[in-house]
């Protein structure tokens, strides 16, 4: 009698069914939505135009380069035609854009419509209203970064004349997979704004408050305090070493700066290492010859960590924080 | 006594010291239709939500159709139908795709939503209007569309959160029809309202909440009876001699009698007594000009219940 009661009361405690029920129903209608709405169709249009540009400019500049260099292709990403910067240095501040105006009005949108108490009061859990919202978001974002890279890959054919190599279609692609967990973190963010603002103007505000501290300020911010923290004494030259170590590692927490070193390092196989190095490591090397994939992988790898982190991680708080909330308006 | 699809005991729901829902016992039995009455932030609302599982109560049993809402929500939410109150639908959709998209939450196979989707839009006769954008319809159009959506999942039981609320009084009739509609069905319905006399006009059982706590429950002549004291009023009018106000005194079932006008009086039974009235006017000799009877109405139930409750709680002060 006593274990069958044990056993009666340990299946009351766990709540039935599976919390991703519903799971596509809400990622198939919040992706036809993300898809034909207008703010969507701006921002990608901006985004192609811009590789558009910025592939075409590139493409004069490299009509004149070396024919020989092995990474014809991938310098499409990166070659920058003065006044314009490369198509990759504008990814970098056009993606977390695209993203948090994909995010900012997940959840508070269904409170001003008041469409939430109504959706939740299907047999679904609210795990999969919002883990659907933001896979929505993550493909949407996957699929036209996508369609921009097969774009820039077709323009680079045309405009080069030769095929990209297997290992440049490599490096590409893991470029899209790094710029992917780039937009998801500032989905995310978005994301967690619109949970915690009922207004959609003040998430999208605070979202992107934190993108221009990010873009603009972090830097700066972290020169002052690396130079505050660890200032250089007269004499001891480790200090000044120890001063660069902790403004990289401090210029590190913004998502930007990972995205941008990890960027260069996987488009550019001849980029060796991501921090400081000192002449005497260098010794033996020859200057300019390219990685291996898994090399430059290796170098990236703490770097895309890191960003796949930051989005789990404001994710999470996100989840955390929209379980918690009452749904009543 | 029928089946009860609906209990809570002991039912507490508090924010901080605020408590929203004090230890709720409530009833429901199938195929009755029970208003929830009560003025805003009595925590009607709050209630509904705790009985959807939307909201964990603080203490207290919940048991929807022999589950559970705090551990069972899934097959709660799958068989009950709940009308927010100031419904919305995503203003860019269809009522169609609006439709569509609550039947692939309810996991119905596309064949079986479709044949679904258009019964419950021709029963509420929106039909012709499915393939319009939400954004263009109008308040009560919206509301239909809410009944049709909760009709899509063929619940046991509906709650409703004040549904004729902001609707002309031609779309609130048609709304209570509605109401009568499914209750034909065999539906159980749990409305909130404090709109009085709509609840009055389709309740089979009413409870009205205050701060909290269910503070009187019953039929609407019930209520009367215990808050009004007398459950009917009788208006007559008749031309006779002067005693005739004593004499209705008399009359076995009459708890007061006023002398209004010169031929007019107010009675206040607590049955139907209209033949016994009558008769005394003819005994005592008069004409019988006009009788009345008036039905007690919830409002007047609610306002003395609150007159009472308000002085009693200034003398306990």
């Amino acid at each position: 009698m006593a274990p069958q009661q044990l056993k009666l009361t340990k299946q009351m405690q766990a709540r039935e069914g599976s919390p991703w029920t519903g799971l596509w129903a809400v990622v198939a209608k919040e992706m036809a939505d993300y898809l034909t709405s207008v703010r969507m169709l701006i921002l990608e249009l901006l985004i192609v135009l811009t590789a558009a540009g910025t592939v075409y400019a590139a493409l004069q500049n490299l009509k004149e380069a070396n024919p020989d260099d092995r990474f014809l292709f991938l310098q499409l990403f990166t070659t920058a035609q003065e006044p314009l910067p490369a198509f990759a240095g504008f990814l970098g501040f056009l993606v977390p854009l695209l993203a948090i105006a994909l995010g900012f009005d997940a959840i508070n949108g269904e409170f001003n419509q008041r469409t939430l108490s109504r959706v939740l009061a299907q047999p679904i859990y609210r795990d999969a209203l919002l883990f659907g919202k933001f896979l929505a978001g993550l493909f949407t974002l996957a699929l036209a970064l996508t369609a921009i890279w097969l774009l820039i890959m077709g323009l680079g054919i045309l405009g080069l004349g030769v095929p990209p190599s297997g290992e440049e279609v490599a490096r590409s692609l893991w470029f899209l997979v790094l710029t992917l967990f780039y937009g998801g973190i500032w989905l995310a963010l978005a994301m967690v704004f619109s949970v915690l603002f009922r207004q959609p103007a003040t998430a999208a505000l605070a979202s992107i408050a934190i993108w221009l501290f990010f873009i603009a300020f972090w830097g700066i911010i972290a020169d002052l305090l690396a130079q505050t923290l660890q200032p250089i004494e007269a004499g001891f030259p480790q200090s000044i070493l120890a001063q660069a170590e902790l403004e990289l590692a401090l210029a590190r927490l913004s998502p930007n700066t990972l995205y941008i070193q990890a960027m260069l390092a996987i488009l550019n196989p001849a980029v060796r290492t991501l921090g400081l190095i000192l002449p005497i490591q260098l010794e033996g090397a020859v200057l300019g010859a390219p990685l291996p994939l898994s090399q430059s992988l290796l170098l990236i790898w703490p770097n895309l960590t890191g960003l796949i982190a930051g989005t789990l991680l404001l994710f999470a708080l996100g989840y955390v924080l929209f379980q918690r909330q009452e749904i009543r308006a | 006594m029928t089946e009860v699809v609906l209990e809570s005991r002991d039912l507490t729901k508090r924010y901080g010291s605020f408590v929203a829902v004090d230890k709720l016992d409530l009833s429901i039995s199938q195929g009755e239709i029970f208003g929830l009455l009560g003025p805003n932030g009595a925590g009607k609302t709050t209630t509904i939500l705790m009985l959807l599982g939307l909201t964990e109560p603080t203490a207290g049993a919940i048991r929807v159709l022999g589950f559970d809402p705090v551990r069972q929500p899934l097959s709660v939410k799958a068989r009950v139908g709940y009308l927010p109150d100031q419904v919305g639908f995503y203003d860019g959709l269809t009522a169609w795709e609006n439709l569509a998209y609550i039947a692939k939450l309810n996991g119905l196979p596309r064949a079986e939503a479709n044949s679904r989707i258009s019964t419950v839009l021709a029963q509420l006769g929106l039909s012709d209007v499915a393939d319009r954008r939400v954004a263009t319809y109008s308040r009560g159009m919206r509301q239909r569309l809410g009944v049709a959506e909760v009709l899509l999942k063929q619940p046991q039981l509906i709650i409703m959160d004040e549904p004729t609320l902001g609707l002309d009084p031609e779309a609130a009739a048609e709304f209570l029809e509605i109401i009568r509609d499914l209750k034909k069905d065999g539906i159980t319905i749990l409305l909130s309202s404090h709109l009085l006399h709509q609840v009055q006009a389709v309740c089979d059982r009413v409870g009205l909440f205050y701060r909290g706590k269910m503070v009187l429950e019953g039929t609407v002549s019930d209520l009367a009876q215990r808050v009004l004291g007398g459950a009917y009023r009788i208006h007559l009018e008749a031309d006779s001699g002067q005693a005739l106000a004593e004499m209705l005194g008399r009359l076995n079932g009459v708890v007061d009698v006023q002398h209004l006008d010169a031929n007019k009086y107010k009675l206040e039974t607590r049955q139907d007594l209209r033949a016994e009235v009558a008769r005394a006017v003819i005994e005592a000799g008069g004409r019988l000009l006009s009788l009345n009877i008036e039905l007690p109405s919830l409002e007047e139930i609610y306002r003395r219940y609150f007159q009472q409750e308000v002085s009693h709680g200034a003398t306990a002060a």
